[in-house]
């Protein structure tokens, strides 16, 4: 079965880096299991509201800033990720919001999360540029 | 007639060779995606972050074709601070040229009139679409059959619901804007479940803000058909009674039964209220296309979905999203995310002929404004329930102590994160 995951994973590189060789930032780089990393990366994708896609926070410039709220995820050390996290989850660490996620996880569930993170390359990202609504809008 | 009949032969035959038709502009390929063809009805934060995932996660293996019949996207979160004077209506309005050009993503402007689950075929007003699976992400609709008197857009106009972002969220603050000093502003609040539970409340709280530093002698009436506050309800009865001491006279069990629109008049069981500023959020229900496609059935008005694909449990190779979505959570935009992650993630996976991820896990974070600069959150992971076959809240989640402004700058970067994570 594991066989087979992994066939397939490498097979979609292949043919995706024959037929669409760029796709914007799509790059994801694991060390997972194909079926751990289509667990994780779902998860992980859920931190995105708050810390950005694949944890490239808008409004944070440096990966190692990750004092304010909506820290840089991307590039992380996990072992700092692991310690934060495992401190929000048994409230030795202090925490506004992060307490309610890090208590809702399990171990196994920030070790995988500290890796991907960790993996992620950093990429400076700005807001999204607002417009003035159109008439034409409902 | 001959040649609407060749025209019908032809997009069959295109629609076969799995080539694309719309209008004057063909999109026709050469050859078939490696993965196939994915169309996602919904540009709001459940579609357009499907879209993307889909080609992020299938390393552009599959075709993705969002249908949206607005240009633009404008958020309803924070929308209510538009109402309180913080925000404009500018600052909340996006366009979807950098989704598509990062990823890939095919997009139409129209409107879908019609799906054929059989023939997998989408037709809108100008063409037709074929696909492999498909994504529906309608968000609500409004329910006017007890309020037939406020289903015109000219009755819209004098009492708007600014439920969805756009223009009706202008009007509802220039409204508040021409009314004089010791003015009433009435809303109502529809019965759970609706679009985004605590959003009413923070609306309250937006309004009184404005009132306290700009007309203190102005009241605001609650009619909230639900027994209670439905979400954050220590957090908001206290800033109610505290912070807006006066201003806020919040009524629970307050079903309206009608409406004279000409006097902005609103009848209860109880009451016959004159407001001078009228906000009717009228009952909900699933969008008009999941309606149409058959995705709901006739004796309750979300979609019923397994939570493993978001796949419908009605119409097969289709998906429901977001809002429509019946389920036991909120309806929030980062529920809505989560839901769009999950299902591209299980889309990539039945495309691959692989099992989706057997257990989901996620989380939600919703904070609400109670003042310009000041938030409270609530936030919680979520795990498939391998028995109950839903997504339950894990031990551990929670509310703010109290509102903060350091809250209110996590909210800030939440909005800017999730736009960008749903935009770019």
């Amino acid at each position: 079965m594991k066989k087979l995951h992994t066939f397939w994973f490498i097979s979609v590189l292949l043919i995706t880096s024959v037929c669409l060789p760029t796709i914007g930032n799509a790059t994801e780089v694991s060390v997972f299991s194909a079926e751990q990393n289509t667990h994780i990366r779902a998860l992980a994708a859920s931190c995105a509201a708050c810390h950005g896609t694949l944890g490239n926070s808008v409004g944070n410039n440096s990966a190692t800033d990750t004092s304010s709220a909506n820290a840089v995820l991307a590039g992380i050390d996990p072992a700092e990720f692991t310690n934060k996290m495992l401190g929000f989850k048994d409230g030795s660490r202090k925490a506004t919001v992060m307490h309610h996620h890090a208590r809702g996880l399990n171990v196994d569930e920030i070790n995988q999360l500290a890796v991907h993170f960790s993996q992620q390359k950093r990429v400076t990202k700005s807001p999204v540029k607002s417009e003035i609504l159109k008439a034409e809008h409902d | 007639m001959t040649d609407h009949l060749n025209r019908r032969d032809f997009i069959k035959a295109a629609g076969a060779a799995g080539a694309l038709l719309i209008g004057n502009n063909s999109f026709a390929r050469a050859t078939k995606p490696p993965m196939g063809r994915v169309v996602v009805i919904g540009g709001g934060y459940a579609g357009a972050t499907a879209a993307k995932y889909l080609r992020m996660w299938s390393l552009g293996a599959i075709e993705v074709i969002v249908v949206e019949p607005n240009k633009q996207f404008v958020s309803c979160p924070l929308s209510n601070l538009v109402l309180g004077g913080s925000k404009s209506i500018n600052d909340l309005t996006f366009g979807y040229d950098a989704l598509k050009a990062n990823h890939g993503i095919k997009w139409v402007q129209d409107t879908v009139t019609a799906i054929d689950s059989t023939a997998k075929k989408v037709t809108m007003l100008r063409g037709e679409l074929s696909y492999d699976r498909l994504v529906v992400a309608p968000g609500v609709d409004f329910i006017y059959d007890g309020l037939p008197m406020l289903a015109s857009a000219e009755a819209q106009s004098q009492i708007p619901h600014a439920w969805k972002a756009g223009w009706q969220t202008v009007n509802l603050r220039k409204q508040l804007e021409a009314m004089p000093d010791g003015g009433v502003f009435v809303m109502t609040i529809p019965k759970a479940p609706y679009r985004c539970p605590p959003g009413p409340y923070e609306r309250v709280c937006q309004v009184a803000s404005y009132f306290k530093a700009h007309k203190p002698k102005s009241k605001i009436i609650v009619l909230d058909a639900n027994a209670e506050i439905i979400s954050k309800k220590g957090l908001f009865a206290k800033v109610f009674n505290e912070t807006y001491a006066g201003i806020v006279d919040y009524r629970p069990d307050n079903v309206i039964t009608g409406v004279d629109v000409a006097t902005k008049t609103i009848t209860t069981d109880f009451d016959k209220i004159k407001a001078e500023v009228l906000n009717v959020i009228p009952p909900q229900r699933a969008g008009k296309i999941a309606q149409i496609a058959n995705l709901t059935e006739s004796d309750y008005p979300w979609c019923d979905v397994n939570f493993l694909t978001y796949e419908s449990k009605l119409v097969p190779s289709v998906h429901v999203l977001g809002d429509s979505v019946a389920a036991g959570l909120p309806k929030s935009a980062h529920m809505a995310s989560n839901q769009a992650k999950v299902c591209a993630n299980a889309i990539v996976q039945l495309m691959a002929g692989q099992a989706p991820d057997p257990a989901p896990v996620f989380a939600n974070t919703c904070y609400s404004y109670v003042t310009a600069k000041s938030a409270m959150h609530v936030a919680n992971v979520y795990r498939y329930d391998e028995g109950k076959k839903i997504m339950v809240s894990a031990e551990g989640g929670g509310v703010s102590m109290s509102p903060s402004e350091k809250e209110g700058e996590y909210a800030a970067a939440w909005a800017q994160n999730i736009w960008a994570d749903t935009l770019t």
